[in-house]
């Protein structure tokens, strides 16, 4: 088994991260990291990676970045666990978590 | 990869600043026109003095292209009374807007007289304002002519508070309905803005926040002929000269809350807005007023759910409110049914409350959106709901998540998260600076827009007040004589933005918000007397003196945030001098008073307005209806005005 480095590092921000990017489809274009007003990301050293989550507990939850995003499927929101709402099947009175 | 976490875990340290760190340059930009803040009003202001030709500059904190309150939408173009549809006249309707207390009787006549061709010129500029796509067809409140669709909001009265006739029989019919909030498709908005921005050749500072206002030889009080800011990710400081300057910034967002971790969503507004234009202003000189109101954060999330950062969630606008029953409960859904109410009459809510707790009413409540005819269910969740703001990217994760209108309950969070605290509060909605009949501030070369101004209304009435500032800032840049900038006042402002830069440990600016968000919660909210007041403030003047001497940031981004803090506690100082003055509570103003609890006595309803001299605050007050006769007082300011704007 290889030895992992193990560094020691202060908590990590929460919530952790409004977006989760998806490497395969995201072209590092950076149009997310010019759209968010309040400057979550910032852009990754290397050209075309997906940019770096540096803000996450700054976020207000505007959408935009994705929103704004012309690559579909390069980023998909990632709403904090106590923040996803429920809903409920009138039929079958099942609920769901979002 | 994602976070900064996984990149330290795969490169085995951490990314360095990305962009070019320029702490020690300066930038000087020479204009006509300046505003700060390119928001709503900001963009518009922006758009409308470089339609007069003159040369302008914007500066924006974060990006044009979609900052602000209306940055990601709006779907309530809510006050225009000159639409074609209307049954109100705009001056009429202007009377009624303005007779809530303590409103802004300037900026709402503005808004009712213009807002119809700012709509028109939102649409010119590319932004969809009608239903061409015919995707609403028999929707209650569309015009098949125009394709407008009309809102329920305001159907009989301004929505603020229940009409008494609703529930009785043939309330609100369509053929008597006002017709004054149109329903627009706000999220192709701000980019269109943005656009028109650049076409008309306004040079867009994106990334500097601005930081102080220059004046005519640096003297509190005179001419405002410049400012300076800091750009957010280099750090390089800014000096604008300008003949004119318009400030829309909007208000304070945070200043009673303490979580940084939760910023997103402990309040209504982005970080961003953290009274910096309000702060310059005072700095300046500028004269404010209201600056003692608040409001409990009753729509915001404040520690409650996200659901477009709180508001009426699943009830908003013609969805039924049911129990987990299935029963129909009598809360206002702002629908046709209630002309749009937004908020119940008194003691329903606590009714429906002790309902609750005898077991008639099952929690959790929900939205029965299957309940509701087809299109008026895709017109709320698509188009209400869809366009308004920060509700775009909720309605798409839920349709992402198998939420299904036409099938689910969507669960509300009304009544079973409970009430917000009086001590998590707002000051965004409430003060702000003063002004006349050009939207001029009590200094001369300064205007604002806006929620910027005291007393300040919703999206419309940002663009439709920021269309009016730029026209009359560009009158005034015209015939403004040459500039006196100080160099002292510049190199103080300089010494002031990068303290925080200097230091690479103390209090971080985290902390330092916390810190005054603590005083505020203690001394400035549902409790409050003389003596309180005389708390709180020592206690923002201690913070001044051991805290902020101690004030770090490591990068450009930490010294913004930091520098949003000085203004938040400069802001919660100028609540505290505010509220000394008001020696009365007030019902409008959220206001209570233990030492004087005599609720608005007739003596006390005036504006108490509030600027530094020399240094020293001066109070002062206005009749709560300063600005004369409304329909008047516009046309004789607005002579030239020349309506649509005609391309070309
Ligand atoms: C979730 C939500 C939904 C809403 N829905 C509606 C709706 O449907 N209909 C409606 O009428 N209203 C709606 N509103 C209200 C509406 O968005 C606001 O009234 C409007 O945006 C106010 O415009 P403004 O220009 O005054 O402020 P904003 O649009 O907030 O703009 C202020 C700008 O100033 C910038 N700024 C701040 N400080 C500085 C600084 N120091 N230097 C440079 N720039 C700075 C900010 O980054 C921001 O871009 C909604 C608001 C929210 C939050
Ligand atoms: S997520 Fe979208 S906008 Fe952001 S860098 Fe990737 S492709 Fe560009
Ligand atoms: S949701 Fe808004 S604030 Fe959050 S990262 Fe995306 S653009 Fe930025």
């Amino acid at each position: 088994m290889s030895q992992e480095t193990i560094y020691a590092v202060p908590n990590v921000p929460t919530p952790g991260s409004p977006v989760k990017f998806n490497p395969e489809v995201c072209d590092g274009c950076n149009i997310c990291v010019d759209t968010c007003p309040i400057d979550v990301y910032i852009p990754h050293p290397q050209e075309g990676k997906p940019p770096i989550v540096l803000h996450p507990e700054e976020c207000w939850y505007c959408g935009c970045c994705v929103v704004d995003c012309p690559r579909p499927g390069a980023v998909e929101f990632n709403w904090p666990l106590q923040q996803r709402g429920y809903w409920k099947n009138k039929e079958t009175g099942k609920t769901h978590q979002l | 990869m994602t976070t900064w976490h996984d990149y330290l875990k795969e490169e085995g340290q951490p990314p360095s600043w990305p962009y070019p760190i320029r702490f020690d340059q300066e930038q000087e930009i020479d204009t006509d026109v300046l505003v700060i803040g390119g928001g709503i009003a900001g963009c518009w202001a922006a758009i409308s003095a470089a339609r007069q030709g003159l040369r302008v500059a914007l500066v924006e904190k974060g990006d044009t292209v979609r900052s602000g309150s209306g940055g990601p939408g709006c779907d309530h173009w809510c006050n225009a009374p000159a639409n074609p549809l209307s049954r109100v006249d705009p001056d009429e309707w202007a009377q009624h807007m303005a007779s809530r207390p303590y409103s802004n009787g300037i900026g709402i006549q503005i808004q009712c007289r213009e807002d119809y061709d700012t709509l028109l010129e939102m649409e010119q500029m590319g932004g969809k304002i009608r239903d061409t796509g015919n995707e609403y067809v028999g929707a209650e409140g569309r015009d098949d002519a125009t394709k407008f669709m009309i809102s329920p909001r305001y159907g009989t009265i301004h929505s603020y508070l229940p009409d008494p006739r609703v529930g009785e029989p043939n309330f609100n019919p369509p053929e008597t309905r006002n017709n004054v909030v149109i329903r627009v498709w706000g999220s192709t908005f701000k980019p269109a803005l943005k656009k028109e921005c650049r076409r008309l050749g306004v040079k867009i500072f994106d990334r500097v926040m601005g930081t102080s206002l220059l004046t005519e030889n640096g003297i509190q009080g005179a001419r405002v002929v410049g400012a300076t800011g800091v750009n957010t990710r280099t750090g390089e400081f800014m000096i604008f000269k300008s003949k004119a300057t318009i400030i829309s910034t909007a208000g304070a967002g945070s200043l009673w809350f303490m979580c940084m971790e939760l910023g997103g969503y402990t309040n209504m507004h982005s970080r961003a807005i953290s009274g910096d234009g309000t702060v310059m202003a005072w700095r300046a000189g500028a004269e404010l007023t209201k600056m003692e109101a608040s409001a409990v954060t009753m729509i915001a999330t404040g520690y409650r759910h996200k659901w477009y950062s709180g508001a009426g969630d699943a009830s908003y606008e013609n969805v039924p409110l049911v129990d987990a029953k299935g029963r129909r409960l009598p809360y206002p859904i702002q629908g046709w049914v209630d002309a749009g109410a937004m908020v119940p009459a008194p003691g329903v809510e606590d009714k429906i409350r002790q309902a609750i707790m005898k077991g008639e009413y099952e929690l959790p409540f929900y939205g029965d959106f299957p309940s509701m005819p087809e299109v008026e269910r895709r017109a709320t969740w698509n188009l209400m709901l869809g366009e308004e703001s920060t509700t775009r990217i909720i309605i798409d994760t839920f349709n992402k998540g198998g939420f299904d209108i036409n099938r689910d309950l969507l669960q509300s969070y009304k009544f079973i998260e409970g009430q917000s605290r009086p001590q998590w509060r707002d000051a965004g909605y409430g003060g702000g600076v003063l002004v006349d009949w050009n939207l001029k501030t009590s200094l001369d070369g300064l205007y604002a827009a806006g929620t910027q101004m005291f007393a300040p209304e919703d999206h419309s009435y940002a663009a439709a007040t920021g269309r009016y500032a730029g026209r009359k800032a560009a009158a005034y840049a015209r015939e403004a004589g040459d500039l006196k900038i100080s160099c002292d006042q510049i190199e103080k402002e300089k010494a002031r933005v990068y303290a925080p830069v200097k230091r690479s440990n103390g209090i971080e600016w985290k902390e330092l918000h916390a810190g005054i968000g603590r005083v505020m919660q203690y001394y400035v909210s549902e409790f409050k007397t003389e003596s309180l007041f005389n708390i709180g403030m020592e206690a923002l003047e201690r913070i001044e003196q051991e805290a902020v001497p101690r004030l770090f940031a490591l990068d450009p981004h930490k010294l913004t945030r930091s520098l949003e803090d000085l203004s938040m506690l400069e802001y919660s100082k100028i609540i505290i001098h505010a509220s000394m003055a008001r020696k009365a509570s007030s019902v409008p103003l959220n206001f209570q008073r233990i030492d004087f609890p005599a609720v608005d006595p007739p003596e006390w309803n005036k504006f108490i307005t509030i600027k530094q001299e020399n240094g020293k605050v001066k109070t002062g007050e206005l009749p709560p209806d300063f600005w004369g006769d409304m329909k008047n007082q516009y046309e004789a300011h607005n002579r030239d005005y020349t309506g649509v704007y005609k391309a070309g």
